[in-house]
């Protein structure tokens, strides 16, 4: 039964997921991912808060541009 | 098949798999079916005639070629110049600092280019140029995007993906010189200005006296500011729900400017003329740019972002359900002289520049380079992402130009044709399309253009010029017809003006953005202090002369007393295009230094057609005798009006509606020399740069950043290999810390 439910539920988590990367919802989950890639450890990351701070303050020095 | 695992390391799994996959009949059958489809779609559109023409062919033609030319000629471009290097790290690797530089999933990759590079040029242009009849531009979208947009696309990727994410313009520099980078950079800044007011003009004509559709866009800005406070107060991180708050709200507000529409007070309050609407964006994008981003950009972004996704979804279900009927003709007597409403001049080269995006934009390089290459997970998937994210782009553009041939051929033409000509009444323009307009088979009477306009919501759909308009018209009747029927299409109406107008606010407030930082950095060649973006006076004092810039010029193009957009429409696609010569330049340039001049004419033919298409283009805009086509003979031809002591001429009355002509023309005629001009300038030291690399003896010093060997794992292409999958499981399996990169701290 769970099984059906999961293989059901499966296309519909797929696109929750894409649909957060593609927003940018996990950035905080890759930053800390790739802290721990470059320090060995989480410790000393951002704290999520300051984290989602730091990124639009970043965006205010570094401006993307969008196309027409 | 043969599969060879890649190491760089033997403590490591393998960091990436090269696949050589035989033909299998089952494979070969499959090809042949996709190119069957291909060409009976192209049979359907090119040659049979006479019969009605549903829209599914053109979807069966373009996505068929687009199949055939990923499969083969972007693996051909791959192999001959980009040879991607399994082994060798890219930049997100090798300078992961989890944001800016950091490897991004392949798939999450692709949408991201893809969200960045569409907007609204690929769904206006296509529209204005379906007065030539959809064939010539069906054409043009999907051989231009195969020889040359994609190809520009991913060849620039690639370029400055072995280069750090080295933007455009610092990649002129090291292979121009510092003249060429000066001069290129000066290049892309005004192409900025003139792109940002353009663009600016498309969504004026959208909204002028239209309350409905100025309430729903004004109630994006607290919409957005809500978001904002939302992310950064309340739930910092929530982008997809914060975004769904913001598109429910949206839909409120689209619904609540029904009521605003048929409500006698509120309609007045925002039944905005051109020039005022003009000076609320030019304020609108100055506290854009000056604003913490986190007010106003980066929710609008979200929402610009999601709406995307969204409405191009809902217009692909659309067209494939109802697959309309096409009104247009293949080719209309407007591909051969230049009496055309929508934009003025003959099929070569001015149907090339009017579809600018979705063929070929220059404006791509500016995220191909800087931006895209710092996330790129593997070089091998620079072709998915650079050609493939073209692609799509290019299938945007098809799906605009369908839900514009679809329209009634009167309707398109009453909503294309400037003021001048219709008078902006149901009558005037029922009797300019029955007995000027100078296309046979299209009729037209007013009570069916007042009737359209009650249906959509609006006073007069009359003169709507400028492709925004019409492509909501036509995706109100595409939609209408799966959901909601009649009633709903003042809905549609509103939701596809509304979606147009967020991209396009959206490149306006992010350009200005760019714009003022560029300049900054410009002016701190003299004045060092310009250099600090936290320096408040300077950000003012840059954006006030951004904004002044493309301002001008917007305001010029609203009041022009010939229509705005069909004169500076052409100036659009031409800054566009001449962006792209610059990109294909400096490619061009580049492949004849890495030693493979044999095969320059990948970006080289590009180059060629594309300095063919504007130079023609600005030579005619710039000397052509006919004052429908030459600013300057306009100009002329208004000044000796005017010193004649006349009052009027063509559809121009009064003395100072014609000095307006001779100043707007002035501006339009230089600016077209300048940007003529200065690509020229860099054409020719791009020339100068292969040349010398050809004759050198011996390889020249290379730009590229040198070789460091990967350290991590990633698929190809879109669908991960059983091969992959293996090695994707052997990494999974190791400890983290086994697979510590060298990243910056």
């Amino acid at each position: 039964m769970s099984a059906a439910v999961a293989r059901l539920a499966a296309p519909f988590r797929a696109v929750h997921w894409y649909l957060k990367e593609l927003m940018g919802e996990n950035a905080y989950q890759h930053y800390l991912a790739s802290y721990e890639r470059r320090h060995g450890t989480r410790e000393g990351a951002m704290a999520e808060r300051a984290f989602w701070r730091d990124v639009t303050d970043a965006q205010d020095r570094n401006p993307q541009t969008r196309c027409c | 098949m043969s599969v060879e695992f890649i190491k760089t390391d033997e403590d490591l799994p393998p960091v990436a798999v090269v696949e050589r996959p035989k033909w299998t009949p089952a494979k070969i059958v499959l090809w042949v079916a996709i190119a069957i489809i291909a060409a009976i779609g192209w049979i359907m559109v090119a040659f049979v005639r006479g019969e009605d023409l549903s829209a599914s062919w053109f979807v069966a033609a373009a996505v068929g070629s687009y199949l055939i030319a990923f499969r083969f000629y972007a693996r051909f471009v791959e192999a001959k110049v980009c040879r991607p290097d399994p082994r060798r790290a890219t930049p997100a690797e090798l300078k992961d600092n989890g944001r800016d530089f950091t490897p991004t999933d392949r798939r999450v990759l692709f949408g991201h280019h893809f969200a960045a590079i569409s907007g609204a040029g690929p769904l206006v242009g296509p529209v204005l140029a379906a007065q030539m009849g959809y064939l010539p531009g069906t054409l043009w979208i999907i051989f231009g995007v195969i020889f040359a947009g994609a190809v520009q696309d991913f060849m620039v990727l690639y370029f400055s993906m072995r280069r750090n994410g080295r933007s455009l313009g610092q990649m002129a520099r090291d292979e121009l010189g510092k003249v060429g980078g000066i001069i290129a950079s000066i290049g892309i800044l005004l192409i900025m200005v003139i792109l940002i007011a353009v663009l600016g003009i498309v969504i004026i004509n959208a909204l002028a006296e239209s309350p409905w559709g100025v309430f729903s866009i004004a109630m994006t800005i607290p919409i957005a500011v809500l978001m904002g406070v939302y992310m950064r107060y309340i739930r910092p991180g929530k982008v997809v729900e914060t975004s769904v708050i913001g598109v429910f709200l949206l839909v409120v507000a689209i619904i609540a400017g029904g009521w605003v529409h048929e409500n006698p007070f509120w309609s007045e309050v925002f039944h905005l003329e051109k020039t005022t609407l003009a000076w609320c964006l030019m304020i609108y994008g100055f506290f854009a740019a000056v604003l913490p981003v986190w007010i106003l950009l980066a929710p609008r972004d979200y929402l610009s972002t999601f709406m995307k996704i969204g409405t191009i979804l809902l217009l692909a279900v659309g067209i494939v359900i109802v697959n309309p009927t096409v009104q247009m003709p293949a080719v209309t007597e407007f591909a051969s002289n230049t009496d055309g409403p929508a934009f003025a001049g003959a099929l070569f080269p001015f149907l090339f520049i009017t579809i600018a995006c979705g063929a070929l934009s220059g404006f791509h390089a500016l995220i191909s380079s800087g931006t895209t290459p710092k996330l790129i997970e593997k070089e091998s998937q620079a072709r998915l992402i650079g050609y493939g994210g073209m692609l799509m782009e290019s299938f945007v553009a098809i799906m605009a130009l369908v839900a514009a041939v679809c329209l009634d051929k009167g309707l398109y033409f009453a909503m294309n044709a400037a003021e001048p000509l219709t008078g902006g009444t149901a009558q005037g323009a029922a009797d300019f399309i029955n007995n000027q307009l100078g296309m046979t088979g299209v009729q037209t009477s007013p009570e069916f253009l007042e009737n359209q306009a009650v249906l959509v919501g609006e006073e007069s759909i009359v003169s709507r010029t400028g492709g925004a308009p019409t492509l909501a018209m036509g995706m109100a009747q595409i939609l209408g017809n799966v959901f909601g029927g009649q009633a709903m299409m003042s809905f549609w109406y509103h939701f596809a003006v509304m979606f147009e107008a967020l991209f396009i606010l959206t490149t306006i407030d992010a350009g200005t953005r760019v714009a003022r930082f560029m300049l900054g950095d410009a002016i701190g060649n003299f004045v060092p202090r310009f250099r600090d973006p936290s320096w408040n006076v300077g950000a003012w004092i840059t954006t006030a002369v951004m904004v002044g810039a493309w301002g001008s010029i917007l305001l010029m193009g609203v009041t022009d007393p010939l229509g705005g957009i069909n004169t500076l429409f052409p100036l659009f696609g031409i800054s566009n295009q001449l962006l792209a010569a610059i990109a294909l330049a400096v490619v061009f340039a580049l492949v004849c230094k890495m030693g493979l001049a044999k095969w320059a004419w990948i970006p080289g033919i590009p180059l060629a057609w594309d300095l063919a298409v504007t130079m023609t283009a600005s030579w005619q805009k710039i000397f052509s005798s006919d004052p429908k086509l030459g600013y300057w003979a306009q100009h002329f031809a208004y000044r000796d009006a005017l010193a004649a002591g006349e009052t009027s001429l063509g559809t121009t009355e009064g003395a100072a509606a014609m000095q307006a002509v001779v100043r707007n023309t002035f501006i339009q005629g230089t600016l077209s020399i300048v940007f003529a001009v200065i690509v020229l300038m860099v054409v020719v030291m791009a020339l100068w740069a292969a040349y010398k690399s050809i004759t050198a003896k011996g390889p020249l010093p290379t730009t590229e950043e040198p070789f460091q060997p990967s350290r991590m794992f990633a698929p190809k292409g879109l669908i991960m290999t059983s091969a992959e999958k293996q090695v994707k499981e052997q990494w999974d399996a190791l400890e983290p810390a086994a697979v510590q990169r060298t990243g910056q701290a």
